[in-house]
This record gives C-alpha cells, sequence and structure tokens, in this order.
C-alpha cells in the first residue's frame, strides 16, 4: 500500500462502540474495531444494511450517542488532534465548526417553532461570535450558496412555508455555515423523490468543491456511491467488511459479502437501487454468530469462519478485507467472477 | 379540515345537548322536582304554584321544551336566597373565580414546568425519583386539606396571611397555592413527557450537532416546543379550575362560583346548584372545543412537518 | 451521584414501594390496617364516636399539655373522643370507597363492553352519555346529584357510582375495541355462539384485568371525593364520623390552634389515598402494561 503524501484529515483505529442495556446484560456490539481513514476532500461512502450500524458510527465520530451507547475502545484523530480525549466543551466547538453532519431526516431536523434565517444564523453566533445582523446577513449568503430563490425574504419564513427540497438545502446550509472541514450524510435523500435527490446530490458535490470539504456518506445506495464517493467501506453487523477506491471494490470486491450486495442491484439508473436482496436475514445485533458475523449467509464458509472472526486483510491495492478467504496462508480464493488484481 | 371543524361541532352540541338532557332528568326523575324548585319552608300552596308555573303536571317533553327555551334565553332562574337572576349572581362571581384560577395555575406552572423539565433531562436519576413522589403526593393531598393545613400554619401559628376572604394580594397567595397544587402534579408530569419526545426528535439532534451549548439546546430548542402540549392542557385546565375550587372557596370563604355553588347547597337554593353545574359543563364542553378546533388549524403544519 | 448511593436511594425507593417493580408492602400493609381498623371498630373504639361529653370539648392528644389518657387523640367540639371518629371514619370510608368503585366497576363494565361489542346507535347513545359526564367536573356533579338526592349514607355510594362508571365505560370500550378483532372471538362469532354469550364468556373475562387496575386507582379518588362531599355538608350526614366531616367541624376549631382536629383526620385520608394509588399504579404495570397511559 503506497502512503499517501498527505496525512489523513480524519482517521479511525480500532474503534468500538457499545449499547449496553439498563442492567448490563444484554450487549450490541453497533461498532466494532473499525479503522478507517480520510483525506481532506476526499469522499467516503460508508454502505451497509439498516442496524449495521453507520449512523452509531457517524455519532461516535462527533461524540454525540444516546446515553446507553459507550465508546469502549480505539482512536480517533481528526486533524492530528484525539477526539475521545477532548472534554465535552472541546467537543461542542468541534461540532458544527469543523465536523458538521447532515441527518437522515432533513425535513423534521428544522424546528418549526424558530425561523430559518434563525437556525441558519445560530452556529455562526455561536463559533465565530458574530452580531446578530452580520450572522443573518451571512444566513443570506448561505441561503443564497444552497440555491433558495429570494433569500432575503426567506430568511424570515418558518420551515413549514418551505416546499421539502428547500428545506434540505437549507440543512445543508446549516452544515456549511461555519466551513468545516468535514461533512458528514447520513442517508441525506432516502426521504427524497428521484429529481429532488439528484439535485441535492449535486448541490452537496459543489459545496464539496468550492470549500474542498471531506465527506462521509452514509447510505444503502451503492448507485449513489459510485456516483459520489472515492473510497467505499462495506459495514456489515458493526464491523467493517471490506473497504478501498470506490472503482476496485465495484470492480473487484473481496469479500463475499460485497459481491452479494453488487449482485443485488438490479441496473444503476433503474431506480431500484436499494439493497434488498441479499439472501438469508440480517443478524440480530444483540446475538451474533460465532466467529464471522457473516458465515450463516456466506455461500462460501468453511470451519475456520465459525470458529474465529477474520481479521483484516490486505485484498490488493488500497483495498482490505475481513474475510479468512483473504488470509496470507491460504491459496487465493478462486471464485469464477473474480477479475486479477 | 372544514369538514372536521363541522363534525367537531356538532359533537359539541350533542354534548350540550346531553348536558341539559341529563340535569333535566335528574331533576324531574327523582323524586318530586316540585319540592326542589321551591324555597325551604314554602306552603302546599306554594309548591302547587311552582307546580303550575313550570308546567309539571304536563308531559315531560312540553317540559324540556319550556326547560330549554329558558335556558337559551339565559333565563337560569331566580336564587331563593339572593333574590336576584342566578346568571346574574352568576357572572358577579365569575371574575373572583377567574382571578383565583390565574393565580393557581401561574402557581402550579410555576412549579410543575421547572420540576418537569428537571426530571425529563435527569432521567432515572434522584430528581426523577423526586418528580414522581411529589406527583403522587399531589394526587393523594385532598386540596381543601392542603388549605387548612396552610391556614394552620401561615394564619395560625405564623400569623401572616389572612385565613379567609378576599380583597388584597395576601388573601389570594393560599386559596392559589391550594387549588394549584394538584394541577402543578399534572402539569409537571406532561412537560416531563412531552419535554422526552421533543428531546428525541431530530431538530434537538441538529441543534446538538452544531455544536450549541446545552443550555441553548435545552432552553431554546427543546423548550419552546415541549411546551405546547403544557400550554393547551394549562389552557383547559384554566376552566376547570374555575368549576373545581368548590372545597378550596370554602376553605378560604373566596366568593367565587364554588363559594356560590356551596351558598347554593348551605341555603337549598337549588336554582343556583343547577346554573353551576349546567354553565360549568357547558364551559368544559366549548373549551374542548377551541382546543380541537385550534389543534386542527395547526395540525398540518405539524403533520407536514413529520 | 456514586454507585452505593444510588443503589441505597434505590433500595429506599423500593422498599416505599414507589418503584414498580417490587411488591408494595407498605402501602398493602396501610390498607390491611385500617381495613382491620374498619372490621374491629366497635372493640377498637374507646368511647362511642357519636355521643361526647360537654364538659370534655377540645381537649388536646394526650403528650399535650391539657392532654389526658383518656382521650389519646383528643376530643372535639362536642366534646367526642377523636380516636373512637377515626376509627370508624375508616368503616364509613372503607364501606363507601368499596361499595362505590364496585358499583362504577360494574356498571361502567357492562356499559362499555355493550357499547364496545354491540357498536351502532348503542355504542352512539352510552358513549355520548359518557364523553358528555365526563366533561363535567366530578366534584361538581356529585354536589349536585346531592342535591338532587339528598345527604345519606347510601346516596352517596349511588351518586359516586354514578359520577364515575364513564371512566370504566371509556377504558372498557376502548379495550373491547381491540379484542373484537383478536381470533378467539371470531372464532366464537363463527362457531355461531350468541353475542350474550360472547361478551359473557370471552370479552369479560379478558378486560377484568384492566377493570380491577382502573378499580384500584379508582378508590383514591372516589375516597376524596367522598372526602369533599362530607366537608361540604351533602355527604354522609352527622353525627355520622366521616373524615370529611370531622374535618368539616374541626374547621370550627381551627383559629384557635385545635390542630389534631384538622392534622389527624387529613392524614388518615392521605395515607389511604396514597396507599391506594401506590397498589393501583403497581398492579397496573403488573395485571395491564397498556393501560400505563392513564
Amino acid at each position: 500500500m503506497t502512503s499517501p503524501p498527505s496525512p489523513p484529515l480524519l482517521e479511525l483505529r480500532g474503534v468500538s462502540t457499545h449499547y449496553v442495556s439498563a442492567r448490563g446484560a444484554r450487549v450490541v456490539r453497533a461498532v466494532d474495531e473499525v479503522s478507517l481513514s480520510l483525506r481532506a476532500g476526499e469522499t467516503l461512502g460508508v454502505v451497509g444494511e439498516s442496524g449495521s450500524g453507520k449512523s452509531t458510527l457517524a455519532l461516535t465520530i462527533l461524540r454525540l450517542l444516546p446515553p446507553a451507547a459507550k465508546i469502549v475502545g480505539g482512536e480517533i484523530r481528526f486533524e492530528g488532534e484525539d477526539l475521545l480525549t477532548k472534554s465535552d466543551a472541546q467537543m461542542r466547538r468541534i461540532r458544527g465548526k469543523r465536523i458538521a453532519m447532515i441527518l437522515q431526516d432533513p425535513m423534521a431536523s428544522l424546528n418549526p417553532l424558530f425561523t430559518v434565517g434563525d437556525q441558519v444564523a445560530e452556529p455562526l453566533r455561536v463559533h465565530e461570535g458574530l452580531s446578530r445582523s452580520d450572522a443573518w446577513s451571512r444566513a443570506r449568503e448561505l441561503l443564497q450558496a444552497v440555491r433558495i430563490p429570494a433569500p432575503e425574504a426567506r430568511v424570515g419564513e418558518y420551515p413549514h412555508q418551505m416546499s421539502g427540497g428547500m428545506r434540505q438545502r437549507i440543512v445543508g446550509a446549516i452544515a456549511i455555515s461555519c466551513e468545516p472541514r468535514l461533512l458528514i450524510a447520513d442517508e441525506p435523500t432516502t426521504s427524497l423523490d428521484l429529481t429532488i435527490q439528484a439535485q441535492y446530490l449535486n448541490l452537496l458535490r459543489e459545496l464539496q468543491r468550492a470549500h474542498h470539504l471531506a465527506m462521509i456518506f452514509i447510505t444503502h445506495n451503492l448507485g449513489i456511491v459510485a456516483r459520489m464517493c472515492d473510497q467505499v467501506a462495506i459495514m456489515y453487523a458493526g464491523r467493517l467488511v471490506e473497504s478501498g477506491p470506490v472503482k476496485r471494490i465495484f470492480n473487484a470486491p473481496a469479500h463475499p459479502y460485497t459481491r452479494a450486495l453488487l449482485a443485488s442491484i438490479p441496473r444503476v439508473g433503474s431506480g431500484q437501487e436499494r439493497l434488498t436482496a441479499v439472501e438469508g436475514q440480517p443478524p440480530d445485533p444483540a446475538a451474533l454468530p460465532a466467529g464471522c458475523a457473516f458465515h450463516p449467509r456466506c455461500p462460501q464458509s468453511h470451519a475456520k469462519c465459525v470458529e474465529e472472526a477474520p481479521p483484516e486483510f490486505a485484498a490488493g491495492d488500497g483495498q482490505i478485507t475481513r474475510c479468512w478467504l483473504w488470509a496470507p496462508d491460504r491459496a487465493a480464493p478462486s471464485w469464477p467472477s473474480r477479475s486479477p488484481a | 379540515m372544514k369538514r372536521f371543524i363541522l363534525r367537531r361541532m356538532g359533537y359539541a352540541l350533542v354534548s350540550l345537548f346531553c348536558l341539559s338532557l341529563t340535569i333535566f332528568a335528574f331533576v324531574r326523575l327523582t323524586g318530586d322536582p316540585a319540592v326542589l324548585l321551591v324555597e325551604p319552608g314554602a306552603s302546599q300552596a306554594d309548591i302547587d304554584a311552582v307546580r303550575t308555573q313550570f308546567g309539571l303536571d304536563r308531559p315531560l317533553w312540553v317540559q324540556y321544551g319550556s326547560f330549554m327555551s329558558a335556558l337559551l334565553r339565559g333565563d337560569f332562574g331566580h336564587s331563593f336566597y339572593y333574590r336576584t337572576p342566578v346568571l346574574e349572581l352568576y357572572l358577579s362571581r365569575l371574575p373572583h373565580s377567574l382571578l383565583l384560577a390565574v393565580a393557581a395555575m401561574a402557581f402550579s406552572l410555576l412549579i410543575g414546568i421547572p420540576t418537569g423539565i428537571i426530571a425529563a433531562v435527569r432521567v432515572n436519576r434522584w430528581w426523577d425519583s423526586a418528580g414522581k413522589i411529589f406527583a403522587l403526593l399531589g394526587l393523594s393531598m385532598p386540596s381543601f386539606w392542603v388549605g387548612l393545613l396552610l391556614i394552620l400554619f401561615f394564619s395560625v401559628y405564623l400569623g401572616w396571611l389572612p385565613s379567609s376572604g378576599s380583597g388584597t394580594a395576601l388573601h389570594l397567595i393560599m386559596p392559589a397555592f391550594a387549588l394549584g397544587w394538584y394541577f402543578a402534579a399534572a402539569h409537571m408530569r406532561l412537560t416531563r413527557s412531552s419535554m422526552l419526545d421533543v428531546l428525541g426528535s431530530e431538530y434537538v439532534k441538529l441543534a446538538r450537532l452544531k455544536g450549541l451549548p446545552e443550555a441553548l439546546v435545552i432552553g431554546k430548542h427543546a423548550f419552546k416546543n415541549a411546551l405546547i402540549p403544557v400550554m393547551t392542557l394549562a389552557g383547559i385546565n384554566l376552566v376547570i379550575m374555575v368549576n373545581v375550587a368548590v372545597v378550596v372557596e370554602t376553605v378560604f370563604a373566596w366568593p367565587g362560583i364554588g363559594r356560590l355553588l356551596y351558598e347554593g347547597i348551605a341555603f337549598r337554593d337549588f336554582p343556583v346548584v343547577q346554573a353551576t353545574v349546567l354553565l360549568g359543563g357547558a364551559m368544559i364542553i366549548v373549551v374542548n372545543l377551541v382546543v380541537d378546533v385550534l389543534y386542527a388549524v395547526v395540525d398540518p403544519r405539524i403533520r407536514y412537518e413529520r | 451521584m456514586n454507585g452505593s448511593r444510588a443503589a441505597a436511594l434505590t433500595l429506599a425507593w423500593r422498599f416505599a414501594a414507589l418503584r414498580t417493580g417490587g411488591f408494595p408492602v407498605i402501602p398493602t400493609l396501610i390498607i390491611g390496617i385500617i381495613a382491620a381498623v374498619a372490621v374491629f371498630a366497635d372493640v377498637l373504639a374507646p368511647f362511642d364516636p357519636e355521643v361526647g361529653t360537654l364538659g370534655a370539648r377540645f381537649h388536646p392528644p394526650f403528650w399535650q399539655v391539657g392532654g389526658d389518657t383518656q382521650h389519646l387523640l383528643g376530643t372535639d367540639h362536642l366534646g367526642r373522643d377523636v380516636l373512637s371518629r377515626l376509627i370508624f371514619g375508616a368503616r364509613i370510608s372503607m364501606i363507601v370507597g368499596f361499595t362505590a368503585v364496585i358499583f362504577a366497576g360494574v356498571l361502567g363494565t357492562a356499559l362499555g363492553i355493550l357499547s364496545g361489542y354491540l357498536g351502532g346507535w348503542v355504542d352512539q347513545l352510552i358513549m355520548r352519555v359518557t364523553d358528555t359526564w365526563l366533561a363535567l367536573p366530578a366534584l361538581t356533579f356529585a354536589i349536585f346529584l346531592a342535591a338532587v338526592v339528598g345527604p345519606s349514607a347510601m346516596n352517596i355510594v349511588i351518586i359516586l357510582a354514578a359520577v364515575y362508571w364513564t371512566r370504566y365505560a371509556r377504558v372498557i370500550r376502548g379495550e373491547v375495541l381491540s379484542l373484537k378483532e383478536r381470533d378467539f372471538v371470531r372464532l366464537a362469532v363463527v362457531a355461531g355462539c350468541s353475542k350474550r354469550t360472547i361478551m359473557r364468556r370471552h370479552i369479560l373475562p379478558n378486560v377484568l384485568n384492566s377493570a380491577i387496575v382502573l378499580g384500584t386507582l379508582m378508590l383514591g379518588v372516589v375516597i376524596v371525593t367522598e372526602a369533599s362531599l362530607s366537608f361540604l355538608g351533602v355527604g354522609v350526614p352527622p353525627p355520622k364520623p366521616a373524615w370529611g366531616l370531622m374535618l368539616a367541624d374541626g374547621k370550627k376549631g381551627l383559629m384557635a390552634g385545635y390542630w389534631w382536629l384538622t392534622v389527624l383526620p387529613g392524614c388518615c385520608i392521605v395515607l389511604m389515598v396514597l396507599s391506594a394509588n401506590l397498589l393501583g399504579d403497581w398492579l397496573r404495570v403488573k395485571l395491564d402494561p397498556q393501560l400505563r397511559q392513564l
């Protein structure tokens, strides 16, 4: 693996987040030993079925987990600083300022009782210490930047006076208001219809270029990943089962789960891009199978997979996978469609 | 929405009709109504006069017709004791009741909202438990006993506050506390659950993602939204307070509607009792209607946001 | 808060049975004691509760200056023994409370089942009455009824049942509506059971839990209402020793500082109501999780 010239913007090493039930009886490993890295201006797609821990991963990076969840191990480095050792006040100064996030349901993420301008100006006032009028004029510019028509009039309006697509762009404006270095978007388009989805993705891409943003794009839509991302990480039952450059992973998936995912896409552009058809049921997160969590659904599982969870193996150019098939002491796996690296 | 409002108004009308029928039926069908409608200690001739006056010898539906038409004209009969139309009497007492209700409401919100918020923000900790005890005590201590204890401490032992009557702000403190006590518990519980709902919402999550200080997240983003259902309940409860203050007003000799009702019982002044019940029920039915309609007006916005 | 303190608090909490998990020992004990006192009132009470000695008016409890061990908890304005009146008052509260709750429960459950199962105009009729009556403030409505029928211990029970059956009817109807869609009820319909049989054999047993929980929760409400009515002079007629009546009498000595006439009956009411509420809360969680919203 060739080491890049610039240090990564964000680097996770062996991060684990567990949900513990009230009496400590049930432990859910929502995020388990996840390592990944992201450079400035890059986009990473995080893909997985629902319940695979994608959203928890995002909240882990921001340290905004619900009370029942705890980060139990690992290291999160952002711009060289260890986020897990920051105080709550320090984290607060990072959220919204250096790392922003767009939530799963942008429709519900605006407060119905405050004007759009107030909500866009808020992070500016808190993080940049702008006066009310400065923050509001900045808010107007931001609305312009996210293509809201007539921003002068719109800043004084309430969320319910706007269409869904517009509100979503306002959420985008809030996210970029303090010019963050990293934007995490958690399935930002699932609640939109297709044309507005496409517009929104274009807008995000433009914003990314204009501000040299790094982006983590959480989705279960591989079509969006193909369009938006440079790197991709596949999650299954809290673990990253495969990661690497998008092109490589689409052309030469290493993990049987990734292969099943790719096989389940009917055809990019047919509108049926959701992950539905991987055979078998996703595992119960509170009672994961022993060994590799994917083995009950895996067409190529063998004795080793049941015994022990696989560590990370290199599977070629920047591509990493957690699958025993890639253990160095084994012969290279031989499935028919696997193209040579 | 228009259809909903019309249907809801229809329900309210049916309820009002049902209310008048209930009152009418209980008066006519349990014993001799003439005995109730006549002054205590009246002669047989008086009773007979009342019987013809109210047409008590005629069929029931005719009686109900004249009962209703009198009500619709605002004629609730004459008070035996005060010798004035009952409606006049009622309206002259209403401001006192409203004053007491507003003070009691202010008190109950002042106690209920902060404790409710604290209980919600510190779920399952000591505060939450304390809140539960408080709510339980609120439900279990009759307001008139709370009133009597207040008199015992603040009037008899400490001599700080007047034990009864009205006129100054000092007179208002104890009855407002006694009346607001029970409602404070209800407001606390609603504030708590509403706050918990709001704290789980996406916009509170976004407020945290913006890196806002916790005081701003709770005090601005969560608080205002959590208050909406509490204020709705408070609106209804204000009207209910006017109508359930009988015991408190009796304990403190506060000259409101509750006291009027008590006098109605004490002086066997039946028209007063009947009017108080009718008007109280009607007031609550109307307020429920208004709240439902207001919610319907607001609702599309809320639904749209989800 | 550190762990051990939290644990100690949890324990204290459990013990007081304010916590929903454990069986509420103390409240059950209190209700049991009050019930026993009510049953054995004749044996326990040192004096006749309705007859006083005018020479011994306003005696304070024994530990205060002027008190004596003859009247342990003092005497009232007619020289009647407060302890004896409290003991007999327990009997009145118990009898009125339980019978009213049972009357209201039977009536409300029956009407709720009819309304929910039969639907149509029966449902409309019962629910319109229920809605209207629920809108009336309970105490005001009870006062009106008391003014119409006149005060007596029996009438109080009838009045309370008339005022409170609607609470059962509303809840039970809701349960019946969902039970109606359940397989075992549909099966009974297909098997040709008559409506009466279905309501009696299939619906009633399934709503009984809710009715019992509701009854326990209602006990406290009913006792407070009875005390309020008695306090206002339209409840249990004097000279019967109802707790609410004792409070009304006690008000006469309040300004003179005769605290025991106000504090003691009130404590009895609060203990009783608090215990009933705690027991009801526990039963609610235990028997019927769906009722939590109430």
